[in-house]
């Protein structure tokens, strides 16, 4: 199609020139600096806080200065903005100090001293488990507990011929978007806004109503370039919104609430580790005949989106598979950790993670390759998914799945390496397959009821008026696109600025794969009319809101029929050389071959699957992030460390296109589909070179070395 | 104290403390803010300034240190030949997504073509390696400076 034809990006010049203004670089008369006062430890009563006393100019800004409610609004409102008489994890914010300058302003914060009576923590989720500790959150210490079931998963496995089990691991991630949280927020006759780095304008404004109890025409939320976000800057943003509104209320000056990276790494969110087991029953012919996934999260210490990241981590646990009888338990734990909330794939890449290494290694028990086995049992269109709703537009897996064997030159390298016995390196290589169902999960889109609007201005020019944000995605470029090729006019004349909520409606937030699919798929059909329309004199307005097509069943209490109305599909080759003395993993290629639907920019695509393949490949090899006692081992990018242009593999990827008719162009989901699906094919490759498990990620040298004298024992 | 440098062509001068971060004074003095701060501690490159024509991070280097010496920024170097080179090849390869990595990364390669005006792949891949971009999987920078190294052939 013409509009996949790759064009110039629109933020190029200005990004690659640094005129590009972040939060960061936004300087206004008379602003103040705020700083903020963290929790130094994981779970303790606040007995005192002893201030200095402030210099003209500086002030204190607490709990005492939230106009209405000391919650940040989102599925729950159990996080304060400022700690009251507990904290619940090492990094939460108890105070800022504001003030003109900001080496004194840190000077009075290291003078602050806060006296605490330490309260027994939660750690683990082991620990939350065992039941023995004060709960956290609620009377169980679950932000969610779910259990959904298809067909008769009881009496499969009472017939079964064989069961295989299986327990596995993934670690926390932290996002590295390259520029660091921040916010600037200014009060003005009555009314305060907010400038700053986020994906969700209004998820900040109806935070930010609900913390000042104030009429939602005197609160304003504006986007600033922002510098990545990956998941990391969805609800975040509304905690730090709330402070810099807070400070500017309270000191009728604007206030720049900018963290540093140790903070952005300690205090923010991220993605929650799991523990996954998996039970499968087979037949005595070696097939399939029902699954028991039991899926468990570390949600941290506040709520966040842990429920819905545990629905969508549950409604995809089996993968890209056709699997009769299905029971799939979730629970996502409250412990005294900085919370995990949204990171790319959202609870996908961990239960990804999982049936893949499964599936691996059903097939190595079986004694077959794991490529044919699993080819076995990929979803075709009509089969039901895992929550029994249906598959409703063609599934070109075993296409893709034949493209990347080529490409990768698979079952021969597979039988190759295997017969090496390399004393300098070990290779191997693995493959996966795996899906993103598109958009929010379950009843989300629904609920939120997507607004766009389309306005052919009097000076020609036709603006979008959405409150979806480019945070590196392409978002400014793609969604322009759309709209110029719908109408037939050229790029020029689209405007799109970044968001102001006082201006664009409410058309939900950047998040979930949904900006093309749900959002572009609007701005399409604003386009077509008006485009209809476009002989009327004057300005023309065009508002669309959206709704599921019609086929879109579900039930979201018992989480039964089409949890996603679209999937888009994917399938990875990695290879991998693990050095046989120091266990370090190399990857050294990646193949890849995936259906996101009629691609809107081809380059666009490229960028969003090279950099999710390798986010994906930091997650499974080097991103190793610990907590000892509630404290992060690695606070810095020195420790935690993210592949740089030496780790990264070299890529090699190739489109099917399935166009999804309801998707604009045939558009389907893009972002975190790259994220979701390259961990095991990497893990099934270091499996592959060393002959042994592994059913954790990171796979880092020290776990592989353990396995290893494990193995040799 | 007094510290005199040129910065972006231009004799300056500022009355500062010589520890200060050169990064502050670019940033806060000359609200030169194409110099970014991504990590603060010398290991993601967004800072990256060129001191003497070699790519440093501007958030290691005390400004006592570049007193009598030659720095330049993005705002400086755009306004070169040889900028226009990369800001084509990075369009054309798709190297730029959020760009916060980006205006560290042009002068990281900058200072690469430099020394080194047809790197190899490897070469490129150590010559960045100090610039972190999180968006990218850096692929496609690699392929752009390859570009811009063909296209600006005799430039560097
Ligand atoms: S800010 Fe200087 S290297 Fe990161
Ligand atoms: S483009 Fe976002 S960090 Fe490089």
């Amino acid at each position: 199609m013409e509009i996949s034809k790759a064009i110039r990006r629109v933020d190029n010049d200005e990004k690659v020139s640094g005129i590009a203004k972040f939060i960061a670089d936004v300087k206004l008369e008379g602003m103040l600096y705020a700083k903020t006062l963290r929790s130094t430890r994981p779970r303790a009563r606040i007995k005192s806080i002893k201030i200095p006393k402030l210099p003209n100019g500086y002030f204190i800004v607490d709990k005492n200065d939230v106009p209405a409610n000391n919650r940040v609004k989102l599925i729950f409102t159990d996080q304060p903005f400022f700690a009251e008489d507990v904290v619940n994890y090492i990094g939460e914010p108890i105070l800022l100090v504001v003030g003109p300058d900001k080496a004194k302003v840190l000077e009075i914060l290291e003078q602050i001293e806060v006296e605490y009576e330490d309260l027994e923590p939660i750690f683990t989720i082991e620990d939350a488990e065992s039941g023995t500790k004060p709960p956290i959150f609620g009377d169980d210490n679950l932000f969610a507990d779910y259990e959904f079931t298809k067909g008769d998963p009881d009496a499969a496995f009472a017939r079964a011929y064989r069961i295989i089990e299986g327990e596995y691991r993934t670690g926390i991630q932290e996002h590295i978007y390259l520029e660091p949280q921040g916010m600037l927020a200014t009060y003005e006759d009555g009314t305060v806004t907010v400038y700053g780095s986020m994906q969700c304008p209004f998820y900040v404004k109806n935070a930010l109503v609900y913390a000042l109890g104030w009429p939602e025409d005197r609160v304003r939320v504006v986007q600033t370039t922002t510098g990545g976000g990956f998941g990391g800057k969805e609800d975040y943003p509304s905690l730090i919104a709330g402070h810099a509104a807070f400070a500017a209320i309270k000191t009728g000056r604007p206030v720049q609430l900018i963290l540093d990276r140790t903070e952005d790494i300690e205090a923010t969110t991220k993605r929650h580790p799991s523990i996954i087991r998996h039970r499968t029953a087979l037949d005595a012919s070696g097939r399939i005949i029902a699954m028991e996934i039991d899926i468990k999260l570390d949600g941290g210490a506040y709520a966040t989106l842990s429920p819905v990241v545990l629905q969508r981590s549950m409604f995809v646990s089996t993968g890209p598979y056709h699997i009769p009888n299905v029971r799939v338990r979730g629970r996502a734990y409250a412990t005294n950790n900085v919370p995990r909330t949204a990171f790319r794939g959202f609870g996908a890449p961990q239960s990804i993670f999982a049936v893949e290494m499964h599936m691996t290694n059903i097939a190595e028990a079986l004694g077959e390759n794991p490529i044919d086995f699993k080819m076995r049992y990929f979803l075709k269109k009509g089969d039901d998914t895992a929550t029994g709703g249906s598959v409703h537009t063609d599934v070109k897996l075993d296409e893709m799945t034949r493209q990347v064997i080529e490409m990768s030159n698979f079952y021969e390298k597979f039988e190759r390496f295997r017969k090496e016995k390399g004393d300098t390196v070990l290779r191997g290589i693995g493959f996966s397959a795996f899906l993103h169902g598109c958009g929010f999960t379950g009843k989300g889109e629904e609920v939120i009821k997507a607004t766009a609007k389309l306005r052919r201005r009097d000076d020609g020019k036709v603006e979008i008026l959405v409150s979806s944000v480019e945070i590196g995605q392409g978002a400014q470029t793609t969604l322009r696109k759309i709209v110029a090729f719908a109408l037939g006019i050229p790029m020029e004349d689209v405007v799109y600025e970044n968001p102001d909520t006082s201006r664009v409606p409410d058309s939900g937030p950047t998040v979930a794969s949904r900006t093309v699919i749900i959002v572009g798929g609007l701005l399409e059909q604003a386009a077509k009319e008006l485009k209809a329309r476009w002989n009327e004199s004057g300005e023309i307005e065009v508002i669309k809101t959206y709704r599921h097509p019609e086929y879109v069943r579900w039930d979201d209490e018992k989480f039964v029929g089409d949890a996603y109305p679209e999937y888009s599909w994917g399938v990875n080759v990695a290879e991998v050389e693990v050095d046989p003395v120091t266990f370090e993993v190399r990857v050294k290629k990646v193949w890849g071959v995936y259906d996101v639907g009629t691609p809107l920019d081809e380059r666009v695509v490229r960028g969003q699957l090279e950099g999710g393949i390798v986010q994906a490949v930091g997650y499974a090899t080097i991103e190793v992030m610990e907590s000892k006692n509630g404290k992060l081992m690695q606070n810095t990018i020195t420790d935690y460390i993210i592949p740089t242009s030496i780790d990264a593999p070299e890529i090699e990827t190739r489109l099917v296109v399935s166009p999804y008719p309801y998707g604009p162009f045939g558009a389907k989901c893009l972002g975190e589909l790259p994220m979701v699906g390259c961990a095991p094919a990497v893990a099934a490759a270091i499996q592959h070179a060393l002959g042994l498990k592994v059913d954790e990620i990171p796979a880092r040298p020290e776990l592989l070395l353990k396995k290893w004298l494990e193995k040799s024992r | 104290m007094k510290i005199e440098f040129e910065l972006n062509g231009q004799k300056v001068s500022v009355d500062v403390e010589p520890t200060m971060r050169l990064l502050d004074v670019l940033r806060e003095h000359f609200g030169l803010i194409g110099v970014k701060e991504g990590c603060g501690e010398g290991e993601c490159g967004s800072c990256t300034v060129l001191l003497d024509g070699k790519a440093v991070p501007s958030c290691l280097v005390p400004v006592g240190m570049v007193m009598g010496r030659r720095v330049m920024t993005i705002e400086g170097y755009r306004k070169t030949k040889k900028f226009k080179v990369l800001l084509d090849a990075f369009a054309e390869a798709g190297a730029v997504q959020c760009g916060f990595c980006t205006p560290g990364i042009i002068m990281a390669v900058e200072s690469l073509l430099s020394e080194n005006p047809h790197p190899t792949d490897e070469e490129i891949r150590r010559g960045l390696s100090g610039n972190l971009c999180r968006c990218t999987g850096y692929n496609m920078i690699v392929n752009a400076v390859k570009l811009a190294a063909q296209k600006g052939a005799g430039l560097w």
